[in-house]
């Protein structure tokens, strides 16, 4: 057997899919690492790839993660990095596939293994599973499933590090996944390493809570950062983080030499509340890490030591994400200028809806906003700023509706108002917007037992 | 002396940085205490009840308040804050991205 690593160095590589295409190659050029970390999946992101799947089979995972192993394949390879990335979408192995021509390619047959993890796509299965009686109630809204199945495009259960943990234990450089947790990710390379069990639950909730930390690229390390925003160094070439893990559960965020950005405990603390639920209650396939516990410290310039995380008893529910069908929005702009810019868009907008009732359209939602003066702070901007001096306001106005007609309709009505509406208006370069197709998020719990990780592991 | 000039109006953007994030139709934001002394002051006076009052007319949900103590901070649930949230919602703010900020605009009536 190998020894243990006495540490292991975890570096994130992107934060979700269209993250900055240089972090992964600095990552892995910038100084020592054991492994690059890539979360590319958000909640929707499932259903934009099961439709480009339903187009093409080969289809339906993170394209831009085939260029990027391109680039990155005959570093990793000559510096025995691994990878873990949930690049995978709803199609592991066409992703994977796709990763072994290039690695070929690149004449490093026999140098590479590639492990794949499946199992969590649900959506050929969703009928026999609500036939047993598993009704995958919308957590939100407690609604059966059954109400919106017709409507169902995907429909994935969150896998947790164990599944990634056996493709590295098999030899696999590169693991790609499907629905693996962002956390999972990162949890797996120290589970594997440092050979954690099972049921140690504080130490899974530890490299759970350096999984959150680093999963959104930058934003722990200086990015999106609102502690003395203005001073934090070169942003320009910010440093992704990179978790440098102890087998006793302790770590420390860090980055590279070198680089941007800054690596401070505010910093830390705002990524660690960011999509927070309940703190004592961060729930995971793998454990419930419990953040009320998490002790942070400054231990040198751009470097956080994160000790004494408790964690409890995995849950015997997998959260499953679905994404279903469910209408039609549209979002128009115009910009109008001073003098009066505000009162000039709040004619128009009573114009425009005034419009859309005489047209007899019916929305669910109708939603102006007036970028400038309340889009992001509402009625608390409002109330504040110097709305009659404003030198510009763009008005904003969204409509959703389950009908695509009504949708379409309103798309036509904006640019009409640049003529036969209030004056000193510009900005409709862009032209008419387009009716978009809404698929929205439905999250559900499913039995464990329910869902079979698969783990394959091939040579290149 | 009346008990108003006894008083004065702090900015919490003066005590507290804050990030936010969705969940659904909820936007989460963890408020930090800039210093920790600053932390007892937060949950004395920012409580859920303030917070909802606060974003009253922007949130149609109740609000929920968590405890961190260990990194002096509170996070905030502000239930149906998104339109719907994620791909559902019109706004420009769909994932509650800036509900951070909008809160540090609260202001507390604290002693002299």
């Amino acid at each position: 057997m190998k020894p243990r690593p006495a540490t292991v160095r975890i570096a994130a590589g992107q934060g979700f899919w269209g993250d900055w295409l240089e972090a992964p190659y600095r990552q892995v050029t910038g100084g020592p690492v054991d492994y690059l970390m890539m979360d590319y999946l958000a909640e929707v992101t499932m259903s934009i790839l099961q439709k480009q799947k339903s187009r093409d089979p080969s289809l339906g995972y993170a394209k831009d993660f085939i260029p990027l192993m391109e680039r990155i394949l005959p570093i990793v390879a000559q510096r025995r990095i691994k990878i873990t990335a949930n690049a995978g979408g709803v199609n592991p192995r066409g992703c994977a596939q796709a990763v072994a021509e290039i690695a070929r390619r690149l004449r490093l047959k026999g140098k590479l293994r590639i492990g794949v993890v499946t199992g969590d796509d649900l959506l050929g299965r969703l009928d026999g599973l609500l036939a047993r009686g598993h009704e995958l109630r919308n957590l939100d809204t407690d609604r059966r499933l059954s109400d919106v199945r017709d409507r169902v495009v995907s429909a994935n259960a969150y896998l947790g590090a164990w599944p990634v943990v056996e493709a590295l234990g098999r030899g696999a450089d590169v693991v790609v996944t499907g629905r693996v947790t962002d956390t999972g990710l990162t949890l797996a390379p120290m589970i594997h390493a440092f050979g954690w069990r099972p049921d140690a639950w504080d130490l899974l909730a530890a490299g759970t809570v350096a999984g959150h930390t680093i999963e959104c690229g930058a934003q722990c390390s200086g990015g999106n950062c609102l502690v003395d925003w203005e001073r934090i160094p070169d942003l320009a070439h910010v440093g992704y983080p990179i978790v440098d893990a102890a087998p006793d559960g302790t770590f420390e965020i860090t980055k590279h030499p070198g680089t941007g950005g800054r690596i401070s405990v505010a910093g830390v603390k705002e990524q660690l509340v960011y999509e927070m639920g309940n703190p004592a209650e961060y729930i995971t396939p793998d454990c419930i890490a419990d953040f009320t516990t998490i002790r942070l410290e400054q231990k040198g310039k751009d470097r956080v030591r994160v000790s004494g995380v408790k964690g409890r008893p995995a849950t015997d529910k997998l959260k499953v994400s679905i994404g279903y069908f469910y209408g039609y929005k549209a979002v128009g702009t115009l910009v109008y200028a001073w003098p009066d810019a505000y009162k000039k868009a709040q004619a128009a907008d009573r114009i425009l809806r005034q419009r859309l009732v005489d047209l007899g359209l019916k929305f669910e939602s109708v939603l102006t906003e007036f970028v400038g003066a309340d889009a992001t702070h509402g009625p608390l901007a409002r109330a504040n700023a110097p709305l009659d001096h404003l030198p510009e306001v763009q008005l904003r106005i969204g409509v959703r509706s389950p009908d695509r007609a009504a949708v379409e309709r309103f798309t036509r009505e904006i640019a009409p108002l640049i003529l036969n509406g209030p004056p000193s208006v510009t900005g409709f370069a862009a032209g008419r917007p387009k009716p978009e197709e809404i698929v929205a998020y439905w999250p559900a719990l499913l039995d464990k037992g329910m869902v079979e990780p698969c783990v394959e592991v091939v040579d290149v | 002396m009346k008990k108003a000039d006894r008083r004065r109006r702090v900015p919490l953007l003066e005590l507290a940085h804050a990030r936010s994030g969705d969940k659904g139709d909820t936007a989460n934001v963890g408020l930090i205490a800039l210093k920790p002394e600053y932390y007892p002051i937060l949950v004395k006076h920012v409580t859920a009840a303030r917070v909802a009052r606060h974003f009253k007319g922007m949130i149609s949900g109740p609000v929920e308040r968590y405890e961190l103590p260990n990194l002096h901070a509170l996070n905030f649930l502000l239930h149906g804050a998104l339109d719907g949230g994620g791909t559902i919602s019109l706004k420009t703010d769909a994932q509650g991205k800036v509900f951070s900020t909008a809160l540090l605009r609260l202001e507390l009536e604290l002693p002299k």
